[in-house]
């Protein structure tokens, strides 16, 4: 398996969609190459690190005064 | 004697459903308690599909409103949430649109590029390298970093890796084909992988021998 054989399977391989046989090949070429292995561990960190950190928070205050005013024109009828 | 458990998902109805159907029936406090379970999450995709704060409390809003007007066209084939979602990409599509009047925008924006097709940075990150930074300073890099990202790219990355939508959930939502998520996503992770790079990478690399292909 070349980089770029491995580099299409990524995802797959990230979202745990591969067969047995195929993780097996992408485990073997990981073995021997050291710049796939830090591309699969970095894309990895990229995606946990955008999923455990909230960037866009929406703070008590605001969120109460936004759900007031749907509840208030929902109520209404819109 | 084992007993046959029901698959979650599968054969027990989605929570969801019964709010909504309360909903419908005039109960609209189980609205209420549908807003209370997804309006950070819409406020989150209305902000990083508009990048403006403002824009997204609008959103946010309008989102809610539309879905409430629209309840009785949900057909209950899709997740309600995932319904949602799709009317607030499109709110926040039609936001921009307003904001940039005469600029076409659309989730099919910017999305030739070949960056990020062939990842150049190849060093290691840091051992946890999200600790070197104060909260508000990662948050910053986050921001700046997937608001650098072409918009078709970035919002496969946020409904998918973000919001946990599935493929099929997120080319549904998108109006887009499986194939175009799924290419869309591999481009935006190694982007957004290759861009982290600048601030995650190991500060100094001992002389290891480099690892060819």
């Amino acid at each position: 398996m070349t980089c770029t054989e491995f580099l299409a399977l990524l995802d797959d391989l990230i979202d745990d969609a591969v067969t047995a046989e195929t993780r097996a090949e992408l485990q073997q070429h990981l073995g021997r190459c050291g710049h796939c292995e830090v591309i699969l561990n970095t894309t990895r960190k990229t995606i946990e690190i955008y999923r455990s950190h909230e960037i866009y928070d929406l703070p008590a205050g605001l969120r109460e005064r936004l759900h007031a005013a749907i509840m208030a024109r929902c109520k209404k009828g819109c | 004697m084992s007993t046959i458990q029901p698959i979650a998902g599968e054969l027990e109805p989605h929570p969801d459903v019964a709010l909504v159907d309360r909903v419908r029936a005039g109960d609209v406090s189980a609205y209420d308690t549908l807003v209370r379970k997804y309006d950070r999450q819409i406020f989150r995709i209305a902000q990083h599909i508009t990048q403006n704060r403002e824009d997204a409390e609008d959103v946010m809003q309008d989102a809610f409103l539309k879905a409430y007007q629209k309840l009785g066209q949900f057909q209950g084939n899709s997740k309600f949430y995932t319904w949602l979602v799709r009317i607030a990409v499109n709110e926040s599509l039609m936001r921009l649109r307003k904001r940039r009047t005469g600029k076409m925008v659309s989730i099919d924006e910017d999305v030739e590029t070949e960056e990020g097709s062939v990842p150049r940075d190849l060093a290691d990150w840091a051992p946890d390298p999200e600790q070197n930074y104060k909260q508000a300073e990662l948050a910053e890099i986050l921001r700046k970093t997937i608001q650098g990202l072409p918009q078709g790219f970035r919002i496969v990355f946020v409904l998918r890796d973000v919001e946990g939508l599935s493929t099929e959930e997120t080319a549904e939502t998108l109006g887009l084909s499986i194939p175009a998520v799924k290419s869309r996503l591999l481009r935006a992770r190694l982007q957004l992988r290759e861009r982290l790079s600048r601030y995650f990478r190991r500060k100094k690399v001992p002389g290891e021998a480099r690892n060819e292909k």
